[in-house]
Order: structure tokens, then sequence, then C-alpha cells
């Protein structure tokens, strides 16, 4: 059994093609190392057993059926942040401490439609904000790698799932970098899809324009596989893009000859860690070796991606968050005098810091008097964030970079410093200010600690970047680690 | 001091769609609280709107109307503040680039013609509503109408008095339900005006602080309000005092207005644009679909009925009036009546019945199909006018159609030209001084005589025969 939970998706849906292991058999070995690790691990907020031996259970029957298809049976872990029909979905806030969705999110029903087993609900930053997963209001997640260490965020939870093998695969969203970053600091492949490409509906908004839902699982072939899932037109999501559905499987074997593969010279400057800049480089160095060409970019504004990301998203956000008021669910003070009193009340007690600290931030730069200056501006510098890259694409194919400056920190170490926080997303960011689609998979490790290469494709090639990933996966052994003590 | 008042109008308009602006639940009215709410209607965490077609059809339809910019890009804005009613915390509004641009509409104020210059009109969702006192120190929230779809129509201030401020509301009100975008319920709030009144001195071009009267839900209630507004500005102003920028409500009982909550208190409403939907495209070639499946207009229908059926100007503008009035003129001419007679059949008759009956025309017991069938019997001399007035009171009663009613009645006009001369020859008999007077110059006991024929025919002989055969056998 111990050998089950290292295989990939493909692996187990032949296991439970053949009947080697059921669903509810495979679903049990999860929910036991759940109830072993989790404990102290904390990546999971809620489990419902029955409910997930029920899927379970349903899955199999679709199997004896012989009406499965590739997920069919298999437990993917959900980030606390996508509604889920009678699961409480909490998105990491006392404010939602008690709300049970009443309706599914659109990715959810495709988990559900393509049979996988809901897990349970992974731990994340209060409403997504947040690096290390330490905003959350159910507690911080550890690092399976070094659990005194933080797992990354905001999709903390489902990083520390997938690197402990507490689920098969994992979804996660990620706004400024919360997929790429955690799979860099925990040593698996994340997936940001190209904004558009996963429909947002009953995903909980953070920042409407960044936030995107996407794949975190051990390999590239794997994230395809779940890609494939989530991916699809949603006509409840007006910012979701019509287009023909792909299978992300198809160019994964292609050879990388002739590939060229842009190195922005932004992405190796100060503030990154010499041993991570390193590793990066060594991955680079394979892919010389597969037959990539090297091209010196350049990416002028990225400097300026922190700064108008701090204004772009939670100007959003303070707007977004305003329907958490006490009034219809969630949270509400239990004693007021008036209703002014009533919304201070409830939203002083069911926020966290670091949301009130975004919500204020927000409400500021759309203030009157304020707005040209803020919000307008950061709009304008975002064009020109978005059309470094265009330059950039018309020399090269993929760019490649680290994911974060730094391996694991330790839990606790940043926490008092927002600004220090925020400076871990300095690789990721930009990519979602532009819209594009990135992706981080282990490159090898520095003092233990895993380090994540970035790979950022072109809008809508999602299919390349898999296979510019699974193509190293095939020549390094990185993504088949797993840390002690699990 | 001469004063002038200057009055600007902004009026939410509910347009008539099955669903809301950014979700399918129903906008039917009436329904029982909450039971009209869905998800999106709630803003439960992590939905999102999508955009009613059916309402930027409506929002063309209306910049056509007033031959407006329609924008070929307008962008939807959140207008954030928090309310008990308004779900999402923010209210789903256009700002900056409106879908409507500069149009204007043409009011009639007594012989006089005006043009109120639209300022814009843009898209909205309307906010749920809170119920008070059902509950013992409770308020309740009911979202059945939160996220009804609105058209939000501001003017320019171009209206001088409360007169020609209830022309406009009242000629708005007619176009936007001849055009089939609202159903224009004043009551149950399908047509909402808020009236922005500021006064100055006559003949100064600048403008004084305006007060904004919000709700106003009936045009008695809007010219009430806009009078003693206009008269407690001047009042104010008179005795030395200021007019503070306001928001004032009307009470109905009292006949006045009182400020709500002055600008101070006003809102920073952190307007941006709503990163979840797309900016609106509307194509020249979705402006030709739409106008294609538009109604004439009342302006060019007007002019129609002038040059073409030669109407004055009088009648034909107050046929358009309404488009329910037009139409039941039109389905009568289709029916095979002739125009002037229709024409003085509704303003006249048709009109003081549903007058006297309060009753709409759309619901008159006489249809237009009906009301041609009688104008038809007088043309063809089958009854006078006269009787036709019995008739047209018969079929309003109910009594059944025109030519079983003028049978039952014996109505039906002789034409008999022997039976008419028997008659005139008894009444020349019996009337032979009046005839002496005729022949001794009087032309006024000619008409008496006509007179006396029809009374001996109980008003059945041909009119224009009994006048003509008069004539002969007097100058015989």
């Amino acid at each position: 059994m111990s050998q089950v939970i290292n295989n990939s998706l493909k692996q187990l849906g032949q296991m439970l093609a053949s009947k080697q292991i059921s669903s509810v058999e495979l679903t049990q070995e999860y929910l036991r190392r759940i109830d072993a690790l989790n404990p102290d691990i904390n990546a999971y907020i809620t489990l419902d057993k029955d409910k997930t031996l029920a899927q379970a259970k349903a899955a199999d029957a679709r199997i004896a059926a012989g009406k499965a298809e590739v997920l069919t049976g298999i437990p993917i872990a959900q980030k606390d942040i996508f509604c889920a029909q009678g699961w409480r979905t909490t998105c990491g806030s006392h404010m939602l401490e008690n709300f049970i969705a009443p309706y599914d999110a659109y990715v959810i029903k495709q988990f559900d439609a393509a049979g996988a087993v809901n897990l349970g609900k992974t731990n994340m930053d209060e409403f997504a904000m947040g690096s290390s997963n330490e905003t959350s209001y159910f507690g911080g997640v550890k690092n399976p790698w070094d659990r005194s260490r933080v797992p990354g965020g905001s999709s903390g939870g489902s990083a520390a799932a997938v690197a402990a093998r507490l689920c098969a695969a994992a979804t996660g969203t990620d706004t400024g970098g919360s997929i790429r970053q955690p799979a860099s600091l925990c040593g698996f492949t994340g997936l940001k899809p190209t904004y558009g490409l996963v429909s947002r509906y009953g995903m909980i908004a953070f920042a409407s324009s960044l936030d995107q839902a996407g794949p975190m699982a051990k390999s590239a072939e794997d994230c395809a596989l779940m890609l494939n899932i989530m991916a699809g037109f949603d006509e409840k999501d007006s910012t979701s893009v019509n287009r023909p559905k792909e299978d992300y499987t198809r160019d994964l074997n292609k050879p990388l000859q002739g590939l060229r593969i842009g190195l922005p010279k932004e992405y190796f400057a100060d503030g990154l860690e010499a041993n991570v800049g390193a590793v990066v480089q060594a991955a680079i160095e394979e892919y010389k070796k597969l037959g990539a060409e090297i091209v010196d970019i350049s990416l002028p504004n990225t400097q300026l991606s922190i700064p108008v990301y701090y204004v772009i998203a939670p100007a959003e956000a303070s707007s977004n968050l305003s329907r958490y008021d006490g009034v219809r669910y969630g949270h509400r003070a239990k004693e007021y005098t008036d209703l002014m009193d009533m919304y201070c009340k409830t939203r002083a007690e069911g926020f966290g810091a670091e949301v009130k600290r975004r919500i204020l931030i927000g409400t500021y730069v759309l203030s009157a008097g304020y707005y040209d200056a803020y919000y307008l501006k950061a709009q304008q510098i975002r064009r020109l964030i978005a059309q470094d890259f265009t330059e950039a694409f018309k020399q090269c194919d993929v760019i490649m970079g680290p994911a974060a400056p730094s391996t694991a920190f330790k839990i606790g170490e940043k926490a008092d410093d927002p600004v220090a926080m925020y400076l871990q997303d300095i690789y990721t960011i930009a990519v979602n200010l532009a819209g594009l689609p990135g992706m981080s998979i282990p490159a090898g490790f520095s003092n233990g600690l895993p380090v994540g290469l970035q790979i950022i494709g072109n809008y809508f090639d999602e299919a390349r970047m898999l296979n510019v990933g699974h193509a190293y996966q095939q020549v390094t052994d990185w993504h088949t680690r797993m840390p002690e003590g699990i | 001091m001469a004063w002038e008042v200057v009055i600007g109008l902004e009026t939410h308009v509910q347009l008539l769609t099955k669903t809301k602006q950014f979700s399918g639940a129903s906008t039917a009215f009436g329904a029982e609280p909450n039971t009209q709410a869905c998800e999106v209607s709630i803003a439960l965490p992590g939905v999102l709107p999508v955009l009613n077609k059916q309402s930027v059809e409506c929002a063309i339809k209306f910049g056509l109307a007033i031959e407006a910019e329609i924008a070929p890009r307008s962008v939807f804005a959140r207008k954030n503040y928090f309310y008990p009613d308004l779900p999402k915390g923010y209210q789903i509004s256009q700002y900056e680039l409106p879908v409507v641009g500069k149009g204007h509409l043409t009011i009639q104020v007594g012989n006089e013609e005006k043009t109120v210059r639209i300022t814009r009109a843009h898209l909205e969702e309307d906010a749920g509503k809170s119920v008070h006192g059902a509950q013992e120190g409770m308020s309740g929230i009911d979202l059945n109408r939160a996220g009804t779809p609105l058209l939000e129509i501001v003017t320019e201030p171009d209206m001088r008095s409360a007169a020609e401020a209830v022309a406009y509301a009242k000629k708005l009100h007619e176009l936007v339900q001849w055009i089939g975008i609202c159903d224009g319920n004043m009551q149950e709030g399908s047509f909402r005006c808020d009236v922005n009144v500021s006064v100055r001195p006559k003949g100064s071009d600048k403008l004084g602080t305006r007060r904004e009267i919000k709700n106003l839900n009936s045009f008695k209630f809007m010219q009430q309000a806009i009078e003693y507004e206009t008269q407690w500005q001047i009042d104010t102003l008179e005795d030395g005092g200021k007019i503070e920028q306001a928001t004032v409500l009307f009470n109905p009982d009292t006949g006045e207005t009182r400020a709500m909550r002055s600008k101070e208190e006003a809102n920073d409403y952190r307007y941006f644009p709503d990163p979840d939907l797309l900016p609106l495209e509307v194509t020249e070639a979705d402006k030709t679909r739409v106008k294609a499946g538009m109604p004439e207009l009342p302006e060019a229908m007007k002019g129609r009925f002038e040059s073409n059926f030669g109407l004055s100007a009088y009648d034909a503008a107050t046929l358009t009036a309404s488009r329910d009035v037009a139409d039941y003129f039109v389905a009568t001419v289709n029916a095979g009546a002739e125009t002037k007679p229709a024409a003085n059949w509704i303003l006249g008759a048709v009109s003081a019945k549903l007058n006297a009956d309060e009753k709409s025309i759309a619901h008159s017991p006489v249809s237009a199909a009906q009301l041609a069938s009688l104008l038809k019997r007088i043309s063809d001399n089958t009854i006078s006018n006269n009787a036709a007035k019995q008739v047209f009171e018969a079929m309003w009663a109910g009594e059944g159609e025109v030519d079983s009613i003028i049978e039952a009645k014996g109505l039906k006009q002789v034409s008999d030209s022997g039976a008419i001369e028997a008659i005139i020859d008894e009444v020349l008999a019996a009337n032979t001084a009046m005839v002496a007077e005729f022949k001794s110059g009087k032309e006024k006991a000619f008409n008496a005589l006509v007179g006396q024929c029809m009374k001996a025919s109980k008003g059945k002989a041909n009119p224009a025969q009994v006048n003509e055969l008069l004539k002969k056998k007097l100058s015989a």
C-alpha cells in the first residue's frame, strides 16, 4: 500500500480499472494517512468521511459498470476556496467558519462529473491573502519537508497535502503566486493556467481580475490530467474564455529540440537566494542537454509588479469582501446597538489582520481623490507589464526562472513583516497581472529544502508548458522525492 | 424679485425582462419574499454576474427612440456602499461609459413644443427591500427585487416648471411603454423619478444649489412636490437663507418635502470597473437588428397621420400620445373605418366613456373592430349619427354587435323617398304657418321644418334626403 501513494494518476486509474484496488480502499488509505499526519501538518480544514466514502462507493459502481473516466475513483483534495454543496466552505476565515455551501463551484462540478472523490477541504491563507498559510483562521500549515517551516501560500494546505501524499492530487488557486510559490516550497508540480481557462464560478473571489484555479500534483503529467478536468468554457463566468476543449496530455512527449527558453535578467538579480539561483541554473543546463536554446531576455517592469499588484488586488478585494456583512450568512456579531454597529463588529470579529489590511489599502486606493493616482495608474502599468511579456515571447517559446526567491522559511519568520512577505511573490505576480500561464516544477534542493523552477508560457500555451515540464521529469527524479517521516 | 426654477430628472425604468440583470432569477412582481432570490441574487460567496442580453436590447431600443449616440463600448462599474438590501455591498451600474449617450425628447406643454436634452441612460441593477415591522424589533430583507434590470435615464437641467417636468415624465413614461421596454406600472415601482430642483433669479445663467426629490411614483405627487419645493426654495432665499445641497423626500399626506440627508454625509462610492464583466460591445449590426424589431415611433406616426390621413396636428398628437390609443386607432382604420370619423369618435365618445368609467383603452368594452363596423353603418346611411350614439352606448353596455342592436332598437334609417315624401307632406300640411314664414324669406323656418320631419319619423329618416326632398317640395 505504501507504494500506491507514490503512483501517478494514470497508474492509479489503471489499478482501479483493473480492480487491483477499489476506490473505497484507496480512499481509506488516504483517510488513514490524514488521520495520522494531519493533526500535525494541518493541511485539511474540513473532512467528511461519510461524504467522501459515499463518493468512493459511487465511483466503484461506475468503474464496475464500465463507465469510468481517467480520474474516476481517485481522491482529490479541494482547496477550501471552492464552494461544494453540503460541504463547509470557509475560505480560511472565521467569517465563513460555519458556512455550508448550498451550491457547487464549476471546478467541483467538473470533478464530480469525472467521478473523482472529494477527499476534503484544504487549509489556506484567509481569503487567499498570504504567502505562508499563516493568515488562516484555522491555524498554519507545516511544510512536510521541515515542519518548522511554512508550506508557502495561499494554497498551503493543498501544497502540504500533495507533498505529504495526503491526496493523489489537489486543486489550488493563484492570484499572485498561490499555486506556484507553495509548489516551489513543497517540491511538487503546480500550474496556474491562462486567466479565463478555468471558470471562477463558485470559487470565492479575492481579486477577480487575477484569480485563477489550477492543478497541484506530483508531476506535469498529473497536472495535465487534472487540467483536462478543470478547464472549459462556463457561461456563468463572463471572463471564461470560449475556446475548444484541449487534451493537455497531447504534447507531453514531444522532443524539446529547438525549444527557445527566455531567461529574464531581472529574475536572476538581487533578492534571489544564491542557492536557489544555482538550482535553477542547473535545471536550465539540463534543458540545454534536451536540445533547448537559451535566449537572454528582459522584463523591464518586473520591479513594478509588486506595487501594482498591491493596488489592484486589494482594490478588487475590498469590494469583493463587502458581501460579508453579517446580514445573510456567515459570521454576525452577537450583540450590537444598530446597523452600523453590527457591520463594524461583525467585520472586526470575522476578518483577520491581513484581510483587514488589504481591505483598508483597497478602500484607500479607490477613494475619491486617490483613484487616479493609484488604481488608474496601476492599471496603466499593468498593461506595460503585459507588454513586456508580449515582446519577450517574440524571442522565445517559454520563459524560465525561479518561482520563489528563497526556499521555505521558518514559521513566524516573516509573519510580522508584510513587505518581506509580499516579496515572496516577486517572480510570480507579473504572470497574474499579464494573465499568462505559469508553472513550477521541482528542480532540486537547497539545504534539504525543495526549489522550484518556474516555466511561464504564452497565452493558452499550457500544453507546451506541460510538455516542457514532463520532458524534464523524464530525465530527472526530483519530482519523485518524498519528505521523510511521512 | 422674479425667480426661475430649473429642473432635471433622473428616472429609473424597470426593464421588461423575464430574468434579472445578471442572473437567471425571475423578475415577476409580488412573489413571497426571497422566493425569487437565487444564489447570485443573495450574493453567496463565489457567484458571478452574467449580463442579460434582453436588457441590453431594451437599452438600445431606448437609445434609438431618443436618437441618441449608442456607445460601441460601455463599461459596468461597481458602486460600493453598505446597506442591508444591497447583498454584494456594491451595485453594478455604469459610470464613466454608459451604453446610451446624448439624446433628446420633444414634449408638448400647452401649445408649445420643447426639446428636453437627455444626458445619458445607463444599465444597472435594483436593490432588494427592507421590510420593517414584520417581526418585533427586527428588520426583514426581501431580495426578490435585488438584481432587477433598470435603465436610469438622466436629463440636462432643461425644464423650467413643474408642468414641463411632468410633461417630460409623462412623455417618457409613454415612450418606454411604446417601445415595449417597461410596463409603466408606477405603483409597483416600474417607473420612478428623482427630480433635481433649483431656483435662480430670472435672467441669471448660473445654476442655483439643487435639492433632489427622491422616488416620486405618481405624476400628481411630482407636480405637488416640485411646486412645494420651488416655493420653499424661493421663500428660503427671499428670507435671506441659503440652500444646502440635499436629498429630500415628498410626503403626500402633508404635501411637503423634507431633507433626508445632507451632502456632508454623502457616500464616496469608490466606483471602479467591475472585473467580473467584460465591456459591453454594441455593433452597428446589433443596432440594425434591434431597430428592425421596433414599432414605428410616435413622432413618425404622428407625421404619417397628418400627411396621409389629413388629421390635424392636434388630433395626430393626441392619438399618438400613447401606444394603446394609437394601436386602437390604427386597428379601427384597418378594420375599414374612415380616418377622420375614426379619430373624432376615438377622441370624442370613446375617450369620454373611458374617462367616465376609469378604464384604459386597452380594456375598452367597445373594440376597434366594433367601432369600425359602427362607423360603416353611418357611412352607408344605415343609421344616423344620433342613432349611432345610441348603438355605441348599447355596445358599451354589452348588448351585442352593431347590426343586432340597430335591429333590436329599430334604429335603421328610412331612405325610401316615397316614405319620406309622405312624412314631408304630412308635416307641411300640419305647419302651414311655418311654410308661410319660409316663403316670406325666413330661412330659419326651413330648419324647423326639417326638425319636424325628423321628429315625425322618430329620427329614422335620412336627414340628407329629408333636406333635399323638402327643398324640392317648398320650391315647387
